[in-house]
This record gives structure tokens, sequence and C-alpha cells, in this order.
């Protein structure tokens, strides 16, 4: 006997199914911007490319509201521990994108003064390459993202 | 016939002839060395002296010629023959980088000030040799109150010490710092990282 489940008003899903299906269309953000790759994630949030679409349109500019920590830019070592101490305030479910060939491995600042990639401070899910990358690398990142969230994959 | 900058190099070297290293206007630019000893003397009397008024003191900054001309790399010249016109009039016939005193260790570092006059709308560039062992220049964070920081960044960078710095700290780099990352002597792969491995 088949079952027509379009005339069923309920349906059964995993708990932490339904969890990564609601986490991936909310992504409160916290953009850690530095430098100039915030000219693009600017471009990438805004009407043109409209970041929004992927519900993750809101960026709350306190660690303790967000869930995704967007570094954006060059990381001095200077600033590595202010940096740590943003991830440390956020609460978990917590993930991270490295946003810039900056963040994801120092670029091309090999100096004394330049943290060589993010990952040597703290875990990362996602790294978008490029100097700057264009939104649409931008937008490819975020949807991956949305299904590292998805599947409740956290890079710790 | 004697240009503005000739003019200048002029009335400094009547002035001050025992603290002038060397002279030379490029471009309409003057550029004059002196010595160490001398410096007080002569940037107050630049500011001070109506004939020049450099009220603004425009750049700071510090070089370090440890290596200067010993290689290929580290020896910029300007022979290479630009693709496009020069558009500058008169032509330069030969451009090369000359500093009037010897690269030694008597000689290492140089501190570069560039001063503008808004009264004349003339620019001065004042170079200073610095010793190695003895890397210390009078400060001059109190005629022009811009040098305060720049005084502090050419500290942090190449070490040298400016004598009478109201507060002489790091001012780009952090307190644990080691050592000054723009000397040629620095390690070019030496990272001291606050948080994170040593990459």
């Amino acid at each position: 006997m088949s079952v027509d489940a379009a005339k069923l008003n309920w349906m059964t899903t995993r708990l932490d199914a339904a969890l990564g299906w609601a986490r991936k269309f909310s992504i409160f953000q916290y953009p850690f911007v530095t430098a100039c790759c915030g000219m693009e994630y600017m471009a990438t949030a805004t009407s043109h490319y409209d970041m929004d679409r992927f519900g993750a349109g809101f960026p709350r500019f306190s660690p303790r509201q967000a869930d995704v920590l967007f570094v954006v830019g060059t990381i001095s070592h200077k600033l590595a521990p202010m940096l740590r101490r943003v991830y440390d305030q956020m609460t978990e479910p917590k993930w991270v994108v490295a946003f810039g060939v900056c963040t994801c491995t120092g670029g091309f600042y090999d100096n004394y003064a330049t943290v060589q990639g993010i990952d040597t401070v703290m875990p990362v899910d996602v790294y978008i390459p490029g100097c700057p990358p264009r939104p649409e690398n931008v937008l490819d990142g975020l949807i991956k993202l949305q299904e590292k969230i998805a599947q409740g994959e956290l890079a710790r | 016939m004697p240009t503005a900058s000739d003019e200048l190099i002029a009335r400094l070297r009547a002035r001050f002839p025992q603290h002038i290293l060397a002279a030379h206007a490029y471009r309409g630019q003057p550029t004059v060395t002196i010595r160490r000893e001398g410096l007080l003397e002569v940037a107050t009397a630049l500011r001070d002296d109506p004939a020049t008024a450099f009220d603004v003191l425009m750049d700071l900054c510090g070089a370090d010629y440890a290596w200067f001309g010993m290689s290929q790399a580290s020896a910029p010249t300007l022979r290479t023959p630009s693709p496009l016109p020069y558009f500058m009039s008169p032509a330069p016939s030969a451009e090369r980088w000359e500093r009037g005193v010897p690269h030694d260790a008597q000689h290492r570092f140089e501190v570069v000030y560039h001063f503008y006059s808004t009264a004349h709308r003339r620019r001065l560039r004042l170079k200073v040799p610095v010793s190695f062992a003895e890397p210390s220049v009078p400060s001059l964070a109190g005629l022009w109150a811009a040098a305060n920081w720049y005084e502090r960044e050419v500290w942090d960078m190449f070490g040298v010490v400016f004598e009478g710095h109201p507060n002489l700290k790091r001012i780009l780099m952090y307190e644990s710092f080691q050592g000054h990352p723009l000397r040629k002597d620095y390690p070019i792969n030496k990272r001291q990282p606050i948080i994170g491995p040593v990459n």
C-alpha cells in the first residue's frame, strides 16, 4: 500500500538534522574586518549579491550573539590575541570562515608582523582564498559552510 | 642661474659650515646631510628663521644602509632606461643614489626629515647619519609635535634612540617584541607571535 506523503500533515526527521536545517538559514555572522577584503565583504553583503538570500544578512557586532566568525583581512601578531578573545567569547555552536588569502595563509605578507594563517590561532571551517575573493567565491564558501552546518560538523 | 634650492643650500652652508656633511639639489628639491651634533641647532634655525620658516614636519623616517650597494638587490639604481618618455624638464642625464658619507658602521643608519614651509612653499630633506655603536639623535618632538609618533616609529623599526623624547616606546610592534624588524640584520624569517606557533 502506498502512502501519499503530500496528504500527510506531519513528517519525521532526526533532531540534529532539523537543528542543522534551521541553523544553516539563520547565520548570525560576526565580521572581523581588518583590511581591504572588507570592501569585497561589503559588496557581497549588500543588495547586488545579497548575502541575505542565504540567511546570513544580519551581522551582529557582539561575539556573544554570533554563530559565524568572518575573519576578513590581514591579521597581525599584535592583533591575534584580540581575535582569539573574540572567538572565545562566541557561544557554541560556532564556526569560523577565513575570508581572503591573508587569513588563509598570510598571503604575500610573509614577514615579521603577519600571522601566517589564522588556523595557527583558532580552528577554521571554511577557507575562501583570493586577493580579494570575488563575491561569487564568497557565496560559494558560504554555501559550503551551510552544508557543513546542516551536517552538524564543527572544526574541532 | 641659481635656483631656490641652491640658494637654500648656500644659506645653510654659510651659516652652519661645521655641521654640513653634504648637500645637493635634485629636480628642485634640496637635500642636506648634517652631523648629528648640529641637528637641534640647524632644525631650530630652519623653523624660526623667517627666510626659511619650515613650519611643517611632513615626514620623518629611518634608513639602514648596512649592506648598501653590496648586492644588486640592495643597491637601488635608477639607471634602467624607462620605456616611457621623460616628461620632466630638463630631462635628467644620469640618476644615481648619493649619500655624501661612506657606508660604514659609523654611518650605518640615517634619520631623514622632510620639511615644508607654508610661507615659502618650499621643501627640504634633511639627513642625519647615525652610527651603529651609538644610534641616537636629539629628539625634535619639542620643535614639531608631529615628530613624536614618527620618532617612536623609527625607534620601533630601527632602534634609533631619540634623546629627550617624552614617551619613547614602541608604537607599531607589541611591547614583548625583541629587536627592531627593519634593521637589515634582523633575520628575515624570524617570527615572534604572541599566541600560536612560531611559523
